[in-house]
């Protein structure tokens, strides 16, 4: 079962673009993109114009209870007087299944996700991200079409949210129907998904898989989230790393085509370089040495030079299926 | 303990002392002024009992219609969205600040024997709330629904709309989602809400004197009772105060720690 979607939600999202079955889908694109209201507008919770067209059915004309959609949300929303497993067997006893049969899915939802022996505890009573697993599991318990993922791993400690990555990336490879997870985190975007989708400003800026978005971006935003630089030169593309950016007082000698001036924006370590925000036209990251960047006296505010090799950059087309717009 | 930002100051201290005496002062009054001697004696009669029985089981009546016509209201008031949710609360919220003598007006002008709903009632049924104990529960429920409604529509707002967002996702109509998910969730806010308008109906006096009379075993409740025996004998007044006093302390002091939270 394919989705075609094609949904409007005013002032916060318009997108057009289809799901292929069984895929995973990550959704990523800076705060106020249209993420959240693009997997509301899908999941019901949110009204939406326009259609998503699955099996012959169209979800958005269909109200949330009817949708078999699962939904994970930002902050669970675990019912906090359920225990885990009535938590988890709320979807299907809702859906009509008797008390007894629900709860031994239930059951073996929570062991499927290792925490088996926390049904009896409320939410309350569970660490993030054992509660992050009773979430997920309440979303699949109830069997859904489209599994929808609102950034599931936020707000979770680094060790716990690795984990629970590798689990999620497990779970949703066994899934066969749909999944969308929004996320900001790359990592995510690239190591579960099987396309990434890039939201900006409510459009679809790029779809297409981990490695073209994160080789290509045609967003600053994207590019920032897999740590290159992107801008547009004439008809094109080009992105490079922050490594291959030399940074002067002076202007450059030998006048390369690359080069931009602007003035410093932020330095912080990363690590073992000392990463340098420049706002220029548009804004771009560089890595220096730690020596450099006190030979140079690189702080806030500090008028530079930027300057890149061709040979270090990859060039690429704005292709024609673009749907939004691009401001690298 | 020591408040690191300093004492608290005089100008605050000293109007929230004279409100805690405003308060407390006339309770202990009374207690005091009471004839420990003849209250046993006082508490024996038969008119105690009668008005007093009658005040329990009409305010429990009461807080039970609150809560099946009351819930509905505060759900739909928190819940619903409509063009005249403001004005219909503002209906609801009215007799709140009514006159209770207005109120037992109002409620004669509706269901007295000649009145609006009264009289088709009265030629349909041969029924009529008028001076009886149904006529009492009526008058309660009047004066006790808007501080229900009220206390409850908070609890139901408290409760998050998001978790009805959730219970929706996994396929739960509205109606199971309120009663496994925001019930639940606004329980201790509903308790409270029961019991404010509980204890508004067991100390109604004015609507209900002025739509039922005051008559001995049918309409004739504990704050009436206390009212006409003080005329007479002082004495008796204040024994029926203080068993007022207990029954009320008492309902607080049983709810408090199960469920209205703050100890």
């Amino acid at each position: 079962m394919s989705l075609a979607i094609d949904l409007r939600v005013p002032g916060r999202v318009d997108a057009r673009f289809t799901l292929e079955p069984g895929e995973v889908l990550a959704v990523i694109g800076p705060n106020g993109a249209g993420k959240s209201s693009l997997v509301h507008a899908l999941a019901g919770t949110v009204s939406a114009e326009g259609s998503a067209e699955m099996a012959g059915t169209d979800l958005l004309a269909l109200p949330a209870q009817e949708r078999e959609v699962g939904m994970v949300f930002q902050g669970q929303l675990l019912f906090p007087h359920l225990t885990a497993l009535a938590n988890v067997a709320f979807g299907p006893r809702s859906r009509g299944v008797p008390r007894a049969e629900a709860e031994a899915r239930a059951q073996e939802w929570l062991d499927r996700f290792g925490i088996g022996d926390l049904s009896h505890r409320r939410p309350g009573e569970l660490s993030g991200g054992q509660a992050q697993r009773v979430a997920i599991a309440r979303a699949l318990a109830t069997r859904p079409r489209l599994l929808l993922l609102d950034e599931p791993l936020t707000g979770l400690d680094v060790k716990v949210a690795m984990a629970l990555r590798i689990e999620l990336g497990r779970h949703l490879s066994s899934y066969d129907g749909i999944a969308v997870l929004v996320t900001h985190d790359a990592i995510d975007a690239l190591t579960i998904a099987d396309r990434v989708l890039v939201l900006d400003e409510g459009r679809v800026a790029q779809l297409g898989t981990p490695e073209e978005v994160s080789q290509r971006p045609r967003t600053e935003h994207v590019a920032r989230l897999v740590g290159l630089n992107v801008v547009r030169d004439g008809d094109t593309l080009i992105s490079f790393t922050p490594q291959a950016v030399a940074v002067s007082l002076a202007e450059p000698v030998g006048s390369p085509r690359l080069r931009w001036q602007g003035r410093v924006a932020d330095v912080s370590p990363h690590g073992d370089a000392v990463r340098v925000l420049v706002h220029a036209a548009p804004d771009l990251i560089a890595d220096v040495t730690p020596a450099a960047a006190t030979e140079l006296d690189l702080t806030p505010d500090r008028a530079v030079w930027l300057s890149v090799k061709q040979t270090a950059v990859r060039r690429y087309e704005v292709g024609p299926e673009e749907v939004g717009t691009v401001t690298p | 303990m020591r408040d690191p930002l300093g004492r608290p100051p005089a100008l605050l201290l000293i109007p929230a002392g004279l409100a805690t005496a405003l308060l407390v002062v006339p309770l202990v009054a009374m207690v005091a002024a009471t004839n420990w001697a003849s209250l046993p004696d006082q508490l024996r009669s038969e008119p105690l009992r009668q008005a007093l029985w009658l005040s329990l089981t009409t305010a429990t009546a009461a807080a039970l219609i609150c809560l099946v016509l009351g819930l509905p209201l505060a759900w739909v008031l928190a819940r619903v969205d409509f063009r005249f949710r403001g004005v219909l609360r503002a209906l609801v919220s009215v007799p709140l600040v009514l006159p209770p003598v207005v109120a037992g007006v109002a409620l004669r002008t509706t269901f007295g024997r000649r009145g609006l709903l009264g009289e088709p009632i009265l030629d349909l049924t041969g029924f009529s709330f008028a001076f009886t104990t149904w006529g009492v529960v009526l008058s309660h429920v009047f004066v006790s629904l808007p501080f229900v409604v009220i206390a409850v529509e908070g609890a139901f707002r408290a409760a998050g709309r998001e978790y009805d967002a959730a219970a929706a996702t996994l396929g739960a109509s509205r109606w199971t989602t309120f009663r496994r998910v925001t019930v639940p969730l606004a329980f201790p806010g509903i308790m409270a809400g029961l019991v404010l308008g509980w204890a508004r109906a067991l100390g109604e006096f004015g609507a209900t004197i002025t739509f039922n009379g005051n008559y001995p075993g049918t309409t004739q409740v504990m704050p009436n009772l206390i009212y006409v025996t003080r005329q007479s004998d002082q004495d008796a007044a204040l024994a029926l105060s203080l068993v007022m006093l207990l029954v009320s302390v008492g309902v607080l002091l049983a709810l408090r720690d199960r469920w209205l939270g703050t100890p």
